[in-house]
């Protein structure tokens, strides 16, 4: 292996040094085998690194400057909503009297913390048009497995136990086939039209009462608007079904339309996404789910109440579909989502949504010419482009997202949503300015025109990395998935 | 127009956008959304404060709480207060992990990498396993993803899960459970133990998994050895859910033949913040490798044979597979596992040791201490940093009498178990000082 590998923690430890600063023992230690049988005491130490506290923020630091963020550039990440994550979100997180609660103290003590979560309720039911909320979901996907094991509820309760099938678009994200199979439901496909927008006959032919739910995100991953909403919710529901609202997509529509008004029963919103909460590197994000009065008899308890001047936690739904969190949900992300709508306001969001929505029409005109554009109209928070013409030069479009990295970008999704040929699906949020889309305009004009001239510079891309592209082969046919001391 | 200092967009801008765009305003961008579905007006919530006044209300919402910083807590019950060295913070604050989304363009990711190949390291050291997943979004639905696996694995229905567990697992699980037609068994209970010949009754053909927890529920450290050999009998897995620091003093449960050790990192370097968000983790044998939910990043090299690391093993994930994935999980806790790490490399091999000893030696102080204050301890196990104890009324007005007094008191555990009222479940972690300890005994002991 090459010398210029970044060492791993465990290849700076050195017996004998330590990190940490531990409590003094200050009381009088009893023979530890008088409190835990010897048969039950390890008898060797698990192999953390040994390392100084320098080292630790060396490793860290070195570690933090091989990786890009929102913070380091442009992250135009189609359906991921790479907006920036506003500072003062990590200061109010990190409040003792938010960071430092125990979920089992009594309500009386946490009185601040219910507060919280009842007006992030409100307002986010406020913002779906949604009866009630629950702030439970870890995640979106957990959200989406939250909100259909609702339907399933709603439909058992009615004795509709044939309905076992949930209908998802073929540009769907994948967590909504996977969480419609752990939910206990058949996954079926819809297909896009020409138009990309869900084909209406198609899901007139395919509900039926068997039709447990339609999950639907709006705009769709291809950042088109499902202008026929009415008539599909007039669909499922005259099928019986329900119609769920993946919200992924929700930076496109606050204050300009919500999924309540558009017939829809069942929502989840990615904080993580809309509401700047951050991604981590992949988590932890935070998926609260809001339905219609018909649904809320399942929801999971507890839900936060307010009476009077005090806020209680109600664990009193009997027909609940049960917990589906311990504790009550991701509270520190929603912290972070309730400061940034307290930021913002009802006109400061919807603003958030129309400058996403011309940002990505701006980008997508001034790209067109470029690249092939299989959607005419008007996009919403993001658009797609197709590398068919540059594959046809003999470049990809995995080679074009590479090349972006030499620019200093991350790239667009790629290869999203399936739907389309080498897919770029590009979404650069509100908080970029013009300046910052003109450039990523030009890089990839250029890549374009490398494609054209140099093509090598963009099929051996990236050039300006600290790695080259690594063999995914290898790692999956023989995996190395963990740190193993050479012997 | 309104300035929001989030937003770049000027009003210059926004003309030249909609020139280049090719229509005269905004509201031209939107005419595809029916205008039935247009929502009309503003929003019905709270105006926009400045950051100033914003600063004033979230400390005003904060300081209606009463925290474990300010008042000595004796509170865990699945969720603890512990040391969390500086550092862990500061590098955290490192906006390049906090801002970055899941790593699949790898050649701009690798600190996250391998950060998390990294945590899935320790992970395996901790529990005594072959391999480890990225993170999970705590212990509960850990454990209930563990229990959903072994059915797909074994082909067979039926989970067996020890009231011991922690009782919302066990609710998380039968939720789950619910979705999959899964039947959900409890097995007994008996003196703070799981029921071992309950066990070997249930036990059958259809059973998928066994399920336990080390140390379980009531801090009590279950016989794993025994209960492997019942879980063992047939082809199910046998699921320990066990809490990562208790693994610095007590054998990790690779060592006793488990197939799957989940839990929740929280222990290392995560604040408590109301039970959310922590960071479950998920180890295996090798034999389960592929059988595993969510993202694993595992080690290569590029064209120069330089290490690098990659997500790997993704035909097992939703993304790629779709319906026929081994589970939906997307979002993760990647931030939590890296601060959890980062934890762990400060604390360090020898200082887990201590740190866990500490946990075991200051329990035992405090049981110690209220036994002289003529409190019924009615824990008669061996146990690692919780314990349970008799009180003469109810827990919950001995833990208002305690509040007054400045102490947050231990679990209810009326609150789960019917038959365990004033019962109290007290944790005492390395952090509860002598005099904290010496503190709550005396109060308690003067409460009749």
């Amino acid at each position: 292996m090459s010398e210029n590998n970044q060492a791993l923690i465990f290849e700076l430890s050195k017996e004998g040094r330590i990190g940490h600063s531990l409590p003094e023992m200050d009381i009088e230690e009893m023979d530890i085998n008088d409190l835990i049988p010897t048969q039950f005491q390890r008898k060797e130490n698990p192999e953390l690194p040994e390392v100084s506290e320098l080292q630790i923020v060396r490793h860290y630091t070195a570690l933090s400057r091989r990786n890009h963020g929102v913070d380091s550039g442009f992250y135009p990440l189609g359906s991921c909503t790479m907006k920036y994550n506003p500072k003062i979100n990590e200061d109010v997180a990190r409040y003792p009297g938010f960071a430092h609660l125990h979920p089992y103290q009594d309500e009386t003590t946490i009185q601040g913390a219910l507060e919280l979560m009842y007006k992030l309720q409100r307002s986010l039911e406020e913002i779906t048009g949604m009866d009630q909320v629950t702030l439970q979901p870890a995640a979106g996907a957990h959200g989406e497995w939250t909100g259909l094991m609702l339907i399933r509820a709603y439909h058992e309760a009615n004795g509709d136990h044939q309905r076992t099938k949930v209908i998802v678009p073929d540009s769907a994200h994948g967590t909504n086939p996977a969480s419609a199979v752990v939910a206990g439901f058949e996954s079926v496909t819809v297909k896009s039209n020409e138009q990309g927008l869900v084909d209406l006959d198609h899901l007139r032919e395919l509900v039926g009462n068997d039709t447990a739910a339609l999950m639907l995100t709006n705009p769709n991953t291809l950042g088109l608007f499902e202008e026929q909403i009415v008539e599909m919710a007039e669909i499922i529901h005259e099928a019986g079904g329900k119609l769920y609202y993946d919200g992924a997509n929700s930076n496109a529509i606050l204050g300009i339309t919500r999924p309540g008004d558009m017939g829809f029963d069942v929502v989840h919103l990615n904080l993580h996404k809309t509401f700047t909460t951050p991604h981590g590197g992949g988590g932890p994000g935070s998926g609260p789910v809001g339905v219609k009065q018909d649904l809320v008899p399942y929801l999971p308890a507890p839900l936060v109440q307010k009476d009077g001047d005090t806020y209680r936690l109600d664990y009193d739904i009997p027909e609940s579909i049960g917990r589906v969190k311990p504790y009550y949900g991701n509270f520190g992300i929603n912290v972070r989502a309730y400061t940034y709508i307290r930021t913002m306001g009802p006109v400061g969001l919807r603003m958030v949504s129309q400058f996403a929505v011309l940002n990505a029409n701006y980008m997508l005109r001034r790209l067109e010419p470029y690249f092939d554009a299989p959607y005419k109209q008007h996009c919403k928070h993001e658009f797609v482009l197709s590398g068919k013409r540059q594959k046809k030069l003999g470049v990809r479009t995995l080679d074009m997202a590479k090349r972006l990295l030499d620019f200093g970008y991350h790239p667009p999704t790629i290869y999203f949503p399936i739907n389309v040929e080498e897919c770029m699906m590009i979404e650069p949020t509100e908080t970029e300015s013009k300046e910052t889309l003109d450039e990523f305009c030009d890089a990839m004009i250029q890549i374009a025109k490398e494609v054209e001239e140099t093509p090598e510079v963009v099929q051996e891309a990236p050039h300006n990395t600290v790695i080259d592209r690594l063999d995914e082969t290898t790692a999956a046919r023989k995996p190395v998935l963990r740190y193993q001391k050479e012997s | 127009m309104e300035k929001f200092r989030y937003l770049p967009m000027t009003e210059k801008d926004q003309q030249d956008m909609l020139e280049q765009i090719g229509v005269d305003q905004l509201e031209d961008l939107f005419q595809d959304i029916p205008k039935d579905v247009r929502f009309q007006g503003d929003l019905n919530i709270e105006e926009a404060l400045d950051e100033t006044k914003l600063v004033k209300e979230m400390t005003r919402l904060a300081n209606k709480n009463r925290n474990v910083k300010d008042y000595p807590s004796f509170l865990g019950a699945g969720v603890y207060e512990h040391y969390i060295p500086s550092v862990v913070n500061h590098m955290l604050l490192r906006s390049e992990f906090f801002t970055a989304y899941t790593p699949y363009q790898p050649e701009i990711s690798q600190g996250e990498l391998q950060g998390i190949f990294e945590f899935q390291t320790m992970i395996c050291e901790l529990t005594g396993m072959d391999l480890a997943n990225s993170s999970m979004y705590d212990g509960p639905t850990a454990l209930a993803e563990a229990a959903m696996m072994s059915a797909g694995q074994t082909k067979k229905k039926t989970i067996l899960v020890s009231k011991t567990v922690h009782p919302e697992a066990r609710q998380v699980l039968k939720s789950s459970a619910k979705g999959q037609n899964l039947t959900v068994v409890e097995i007994d209970e008996k003196d703070g133990m799981t029921d071992l010949s309950h066990l070997e009754t249930e036990y059958n053909d259809d059973t998928a998994s066994v399920i336990v927890q080390y140390p379980n529920f009531f801090g009590h450290i279950e016989d794993l050895e025994a209960i492997e050999k019942i879980a063992h009998q047939g082809k199910s897995l046998f699921v320990v859910s066990s809490n990562p620091l208790s693994l610095g003093v007590l054998q990790p449960p690779g060592v006793y033949g488990a197939d799957v050790v989940v839990g929740d990192a929280q222990p290392f370097g995560i604040p408590t913040q109301l039970g959310g968000p922590h960071c479950g983790y998920f180890a295996v044998t090798k034999k389960l490798m592929r059988k595993v939910p969510g993202r694993l990043v595992g080690q290569t090299t590029d064209d120069h044979g330089q290490r690098g690391f990659v997500l790997t093993l993704q035909a097992r994930e939703q993304h790629i597979r779709r319906d026929k994935a081994t589970s939906n999980i997307c979002s993760n806790q990647a931030l939590n596992a890296l601060g959890a790490s980062i934890a762990m490399s400060s604390i360090g091999k020898q200082g887990l040791k201590e740190m866990a000893t500490q946990n075991v030696q200051k329990s035992h102080y405090a049981k110690k201490q209220l036994e002289q204050q003529g409190i019924e301890v009615v824990s008669k196990q061996p146990f690692f940093n919780e314990f349970v104890i008799r009180l003469p009324k109810s827990v919950k007005e001995v833990n208002k009498e305690l509040l007054e007094q400045g102490i947050i008191g231990g679990l209810d555990l009326a609150r789960f178990y019917d038959d365990k009222q004033h019962l109290m479940l007290v944790a005492v972690t390395e952090l509860r000082t002598k005099e904290e300890i010496d503190q709550f005994a005396l109060v308690l002991g003067g409460i009749k």
